[in-house]
């Protein structure tokens, strides 16, 4: 187990490595930040001393190799734009994108699997029908319009939800009645107001993934019930509660695992959309104003930790994995 | 109806006795008689080899016995007595009540019976708790005792084991040990050694055939093997397109066929003593019960068909203890006596 865990954290070390050669590789072909960060009319010696101080000058490899001594020492480089290490201006975003992401995939779970295990077991009746259908809106109706229909239904007209914003945070050390509600880093879900402006945000991007895990319950639940291990069961005289709920369900939990845990890296990679549309101080948007002005380093950061966020999260599914599943073997064969 | 090898005494009534069983299957492209009109019964520790070709309503008849039938599948006539109680009318609770626990099924792949992602401790205790009221220790006792008795060596640490660490003979043990758990007074075996190598096929057997005797358990057993039904039951029951066409004690049956059908099946079986000669077979194929042909159903194969056999036979006493569901049995003498 542990020789398993050090090869996959090995091999992680060279996905990031090789990561960040084509992300560096990439953003240096995308243009020329110069031609943004620069005034149009700065003269020559200007311009000679802002490439140099921004280490632009070198050829790419050297470039890279900077970037690569740094990286490992921690420094991921200052952000073109804001002058500030690109490391710490993510992971001041973080948080918020963290909690939306996280929030979303806590509906998507408690939603989708018992809608999905119904219309996996009753699969003629009106309801899973109805079920169904939903789900196919779910993945089909797109997450900006969504979120407009949201805000106009919950904010602008019944006026229940705030419609921008994070609303009040707190600090995770901030323990109930302390007032350092102002330091630390800071989540929305750890105060009422906060939760209610996560709220829609939250069911905006849970909405594609509940569809998910319904859909995959379903199938999962309607696959399950025909094995001979079912119907062994019910010949064993077991309640039906038991049936569906330890020896279907454990079943069905393998695939949705794999697929929630890939969904979540990519909620937290891109929500993009649905930060912009809540105006969600999180990384999405971030990301997308750097891309705009080629805030070089901010991008590769934010693209490394994205990679190491993924390679994460596929560690865990496969440890989740190999709990739910025996004939899975975590070994390591040289 | 009874069809007994050794006569039965007064007092013992049949553990199982089914009359006049139908269960069909309501499909989209017409309605499947899988099991159409089957009577039999089973004397206490006594086994019936059900025999017959895939498709012949064999296992819908076993699962029709435990209330398994799913939709669009459903028992639409007929008695299942056992000990006396009709099955056919009671409530899913009640069912649930008898199922692991005085009727118990084996299946056919021991691969695909044990639930993968549960130990087998799981899965064996479960099935004490479901029946019995006893402390979750007493019930591991019970499990392990009864896995010690179907031959699994060490059994405390096979119990913590997942199915898939079993070999499939194994695995089969742990599923007919799983049978045992509460001594049931019948069980349905749906080819429980069909995916076994034959040595271990024959090992499973001499126990079934040694528990069988010591508890009292009745057995109906499911297969298509006719050597498998020569060694182990006392009766034979021959399915065809639904239909018992043929029953009787093992010897006089295996001896001496009446039906054309369980003729023709005694001689697809390979011998040693008909070395050098090519194999009998049974031309043409199991009609679709969709679209039985009029009459007798095996009519368009058999090789005694005659225009008698337009009408549609009934299953008829042919000889002491013998039944048979045919207008122009094998049996010369049964012929003329009917």
């Amino acid at each position: 187990m542990t020789v398993y865990l050090v090869r996959r954290l090995i091999q992680a070390l060279f996905v990031v490595l090789a990561m960040s050669v084509i992300v560096f590789v990439g953003v240096y072909a995308i243009g020329d930040p110069v031609e943004i960060l620069i005034s149009p009319d700065a003269d020559q010696i200007e311009r000679e001393r802002a490439v140099r101080a921004l280490g632009l000058d070198l050829p790419l490899w050297q470039q890279y190799l900077v970037f690569l001594t740094n990286a490992v020492q921690g420094d991921l480089g200052r952000s073109f734009v804001f002058n500030e290490p690109a490391l710490k201006l993510i992971l001041q975003r973080m948080p918020a994108t963290l909690e939306l992401a996280f929030g979303a995939m806590f509906l998507s779970i408690i939603i989708g699997l018992p809608l999905g295990l119904y219309a996996g077991l009753r699969p003629n009746s009106p309801a899973s029908k109805t079920i169904m259908a939903g789900s196919i809106l779910g993945f089909s109706l797109p997450t900006f319009w969504v979120g407009l229909m949201l805000i106009m239904v919950f904010a602008v007209q019944l006026g229940w939800l705030p419609s921008t914003g994070r609303g009040e945070t707190c600090s995770v050390l901030g323990f109930v009645g302390l007032t350092s509600c102002s330091s630390g880093t800071q989540w929305s879900f750890l105060t009422l107001n906060g939760l209610s402006h996560m709220a829609m945000p939250a069911l905006n991007l849970a909405l594609f993934k509940i569809s998910l895990v319904i859909r995959l319950t379903r199938a999962g639940v309607r696959e399950t019930m025909l094995m001979d291990y079912v119907k062994f069961a019910r010949a064993k005289g077991l309640s039906p509660s038991r049936v569906t709920f330890v020896h279907v369900f454990k079943n069905i939990l393998i695939p949705v695992v794999t697929v929630v845990g890939l969904e979540l890296g990519s909620t937290i990679a891109f929500s993009v959309v649905t930060e912009s549309v809540f105006a969600w101080p999180g990384m999405g948007k971030l990301i997308i104003d750097s891309i705009n002005v080629l805030d070089r380093p901010v991008i590769v950061a934010y693209l490394m930790i994205i990679v190491l966020l993924f390679i994460t999260i596929n560690l865990v599914v496969d440890l989740t994995y190999s709990m739910l599943d025996p004939r899975v073997r975590l070994e390591s064969k040289a | 109806m009874t069809v007994a090898s050794t006569p039965a005494s007064p007092a013992a009534a049949p553990t199982l006795e089914v009359r006049n069983l139908r269960t069909h299957f309501f499909t989209r492209a017409g309605v499947v008689k899988a099991v159409d009109d089957v009577s039999f019964s089973i004397g206490r520790g006594k086994v019936l080899g059900l025999v017959g070709e895939s498709g012949s309503g064999k296992t819908v008849t076993g699962f029709s016995v435990l209330g398994l039938v799913d939709p669009p599948g459903r028992i639409v006539g007929g008695e299942i007595l056992f000990q006396g109680r009709d099955l056919t009318k009671m409530s899913e609770a009640e069912m649930r009540d008898l199922r692991g626990n005085r009727v118990a099924m084996i299946f056919q792949d021991p691969m695909m019976t044990l639930n993968p992602v549960l130990r087998v401790d799981t899965q064996m205790i479960e099935t004490v708790l479901a029946h019995k009221k006893v402390s979750r220790e007493e019930a591991r006792q019970r499990a392990r005792d009864t896995l010690g008795m179907v031959g699994i060596p060490s059994p405390d640490e096979r119990l913590k084991s997942y199915p898939h660490q079993f070999s499939g003979g194994m695995r089969q043990r742990v599923a007919i040990a799983i049978a045992l758990l509460h001594e049931p007074d019948l069980i349905v075996a749906d080819e429980p050694t069909t995916a076994l190598d034959v040595t271990i096929q024959g090992q499973i057997l001499a126990e079934v055939q040694k528990l069988a005797t010591t508890t009292g358990t009745s057995l109906i057993w499911i297969t298509h093997d006719l050597s498998v039904v020569a060694g182990l039951a006392d009766e034979v029951a021959v399915m065809y397109a639904g239909r018992i066409v043929e029953k009787g004690a093992v010897s006089d049956v295996l001896d001496a066929p009446l039906h054309p059908y369980t003729f023709g099946l005694i001689g697809s079986v390979p011998s040693r003593n008909k070395r050098g000669e090519p194999l009998r077979q049974i031309p043409g194929m199991t009609p679709s019960l969709l679209n039985l042909p009029p009459g007798c159903a095996f009519r368009t194969r058999c090789p005694r068909a005659a225009e008698v056999c337009m009408a549609e036979p009934e299953i008829r006493e042919l000889a002491p203890g013998r039944e048979a569901r045919c207008f122009r049995p094998m049996n010369e003498a049964a012929e003329q006596a009917a």
